[in-house]
C-alpha cells in the first residue's frame, strides 16, 4: 500500500510539518498558556477573595469565553475586528484568543482548587498570627496548586491540539503546513494521519511531564 | 488578664450566645462545659475573632475593644498574644511538623529562621514529637497531629491558649496522650481556656469551671465545688447525664 512515492512524500513532509510545529505550535501554546494561567489566577482569586465588582467581571468573562466557540472567537478577532479598524497579525491574534479562551477554563479549575482547601487552614494561619495574604501565599495557594495541577496539565494538552484551529486565521502552524502539502500531493489520508501522529507525540511528551510533576508534588498528599 | 463582657452572637435567626461574660486571670485553667449546641465553641471562636460577635466587649491586658466592630489590625495584634488549638488540629497540610511550628514564628513574627527552628524543636520535644519533626500531617496519627498543634501553639509563647474540644476527634487511647500534654502545660502555669467534654480533665486539671447551656453561663465555680456540689439544678442534671454515660470519671 505504501509505495515508494508515498514513502518519499511522508519522509519529505515529516520535517516540513514538524518544523512549524517547533516554531509555531509550541511557541503559540507556551505563550498563550502562560498568559492563560495569569488571567485564570487573577479571575479565580478575585472570586475566592470575594472582591466586589471584579468578581462579577470575572464571572461575566468566564461566561462569555466558555459559552462561545473557540473558532468563532478566532474569526471575530481576526476577521471581525478590522471592521473597527483593529487589525492584528495572525500570530498575536491567536495568542490573544487562545489565552482568553483557555484562561476562562483554567480560572474555574483554580477556583475549585482554592475552594477545596479546608477553611480550617486559613483559620489556623490567622491563629498563628499570619495575615490573609501571608496565609494565601504560604498555605492555601500551594495546596490549591497541588489540586489544580492534573486538571491544568489536561488543559495544556488539549490546547496543543486546539492550536490547529489557528490555521483558520492563517497562522502557519503544523496543520496549515500539512494542508499545503496535501494540496500539492493529493495524499490526504497518509498526511493527515502523519500530522495526527506528530500531535500525539507532543501530547505524549506532555503527559510524561505531567506524571513527573505530579510525583514531585505528591510529597505531602495521602494517596 | 482577659475579660469579655456580654458577648452576643446569632447565626441567622438562631441566637447562639445571649450575653456571655467571663474573666480569665493569669495562670487560670478554665474549663468550659456544657451540652452540644450550648455555644461553647462559638464563644471561643468569637474570643479569637474567627467569628465576628454581634456585640460585647473584650478587655485584654488593660485595653478594651468592642467585639462587633473590631478593626482587623487590632484583631491580628491580639491574636499574636494568643494561640488556638482546634478540634480537628488544622495542621498546615503542606508543611512538616517542624515547619508547622516555625511557620507562624518566621512569617508572622519575623523570628530569624535558625532561632525559630530551635524554639520549634524545644516545643516538639515538650509534646513528645521531636522524633517526628520531618513528618507531614497525614503521616501522623490524630493524637500526634494534635500534639504538634499544641507545640505550634506554645512556640509563640502566648499569654493564653484557647482549646476547642481538643480531644473530641480522637480515639480514647489517643485522647490520653493529648490530655497528658495539656496537664503538663497547666502544671507549668500556662493560662488556658478549654472547651471540653472530658470531665476527668475538667475536674482534676482546671481550677475553674464555666457551665453553659443555651447560650448563657448557667454556673461558674471552682472545679472542685462544681463537681462536688453544683449550685444550679441544670448543672446537676448535666452532671447526672455525663456520669450515667460513664465519662465523668475518665482518668487521665
Amino acid at each position: 500500500m505504501i509505495d515508494e512515492r508515498l514513502a518519499g512524500i511522508l519522509a519529505d513532509s515529516f520535517w516540513k510539518i514538524l518544523l512549524p510545529g517547533l516554531t509555531m505550535t509550541i511557541p503559540l501554546t507556551a505563550i498563550a498558556f502562560f498568559l492563560a494561567l495569569i488571567i485564570a489566577a487573577a479571575a479565580a482569586l478575585v472570586q475566592f477573595a470575594n472582591v466586589r465588582g471584579l468578581k462579577q467581571l470575572s464571572r461575566f468573562y468566564i461566561w462569555v469565553a466558555r459559552g462561545t466557540p473557540l473558532l468563532v472567537q478566532l474569526y471575530v478577532v481576526f476577521y471581525g475586528l478590522p471592521r473597527l479598524g483593529v487589525v492584528i497579525d495572525p500570530f498575536p491574534a491567536a495568542v490573544i484568543v487562545f489565552s482568553l479562551n483557555e484562561g476562562a477554563y483554567c480560572a474555574e479549575i483554580i477556583r475549585a482548587a482554592l475552594e477545596s482547601v479546608p477553611v480550617g487552614q486559613l483559620e489556623a494561619g490567622y491563629c498563628v498570627g499570619m495575615s490573609y495574604m501571608q496565609t494565601m501565599r504560604r498555605i492555601i495557594l500551594p495546596q490549591a496548586a497541588r489540586t489544580a495541577f492534573p486538571s491544568l496539565s489536561n488543559s495544556l494538552i488539549a490546547m496543543v491540539k486546539d492550536t490547529s484551529l489557528a490555521a483558520n486565521i492563517t497562522v502557519a502552524e503544523m496543520f496549515m503546513a500539512t494542508q499545503k502539502i496535501v494540496a500539492r500531493t493529493y495524499e490526504p489520508l497518509a498526511l493527515y494521519i502523519e500530522v495526527g501522529l506528530i500531535y500525539l507525540l507532543f501530547s505524549t511528551v506532555l503527559t510524561k511531564l505531567q506524571s513527573v510533576g505530579e510525583k514531585k508534588l505528591n510529597i505531602y498528599e495521602e494517596t | 488578664m482577659l475579660q469579655v463582657e456580654n458577648i452576643r452572637k446569632s447565626f441567622g435567626p438562631l441566637e447562639v450566645l445571649k450575653g456571655v461574660s467571663l474573666r480569665v486571670e493569669q495562670g487560670d485553667v478554665v474549663a468550659i462545659l456544657g451540652p452540644s449546641g450550648s455555644g461553647k465553641t462559638t464563644l471561643l471562636r468569637c474570643m479569637n475573632f474567627l467569628e465576628t460577635a454581634d456585640g460585647g466587649t473584650m478587655t485584654f491586658d488593660g485595653e478594651t475593644f468592642p467585639l462587633a466592630g473590631m478593626a482587623r489590625r487590632d484583631a491580628a495584634r491580639l491574636r499574636k498574644k494568643t494561640a488556638f488549638v482546634f478540634q480537628d488540629y488544622n495542621l498546615f497540610r503542606n508543611k512538616t511538623a517542624l515547619q508547622n511550628v516555625t511557620e507562624g514564628l518566621v512569617i508572622a513574627r519575623k523570628t530569624p529562621r535558625d532561632q525559630a527552628v530551635s524554639i520549634a524543636r524545644r516545643a516538639l520535644e515538650k509534646v513528645g514529637m521531636a522524633d517526628r519533626e520531618n513528618h507531614y500531617p497525614h503521616q501522623l496519627s490524630g493524637g500526634q497531629q494534635q500534639r504538634v498543634a499544641i507545640a505550634r501553639a506554645i512556640a509563640a509563647n502566648p499569654e493564653i491558649i484557647f482549646f476547642d474540644e481538643p480531644t473530641s476527634a480522637l480515639d480514647p487511647e489517643l485522647t490520653g496522650e493529648v490530655l497528658a500534654v495539656m496537664r503538663q502545660l497547666a502544671d507549668e502555669g500556662m493560662t488556658m481556656l478549654v472547651v471540653t467534654h472530658e470531665m476527668g480533665f475538667a475536674r482534676t486539671v482546671s481550677n475553674r469551671v464555666i457551665f453553659m447551656e443555651d447560650g448563657v453561663v448557667v454556673e461558674e465555680a471552682p472545679s472542685r465545688a462544681f463537681f462536688e456540689s453544683p449550685r444550679e439544678e441544670r448543672s446537676r442534671a448535666f452532671l447526672r447525664t455525663v456520669r450515667s454515660a460513664g465519662t465523668a470519671d475518665d482518668s487521665i
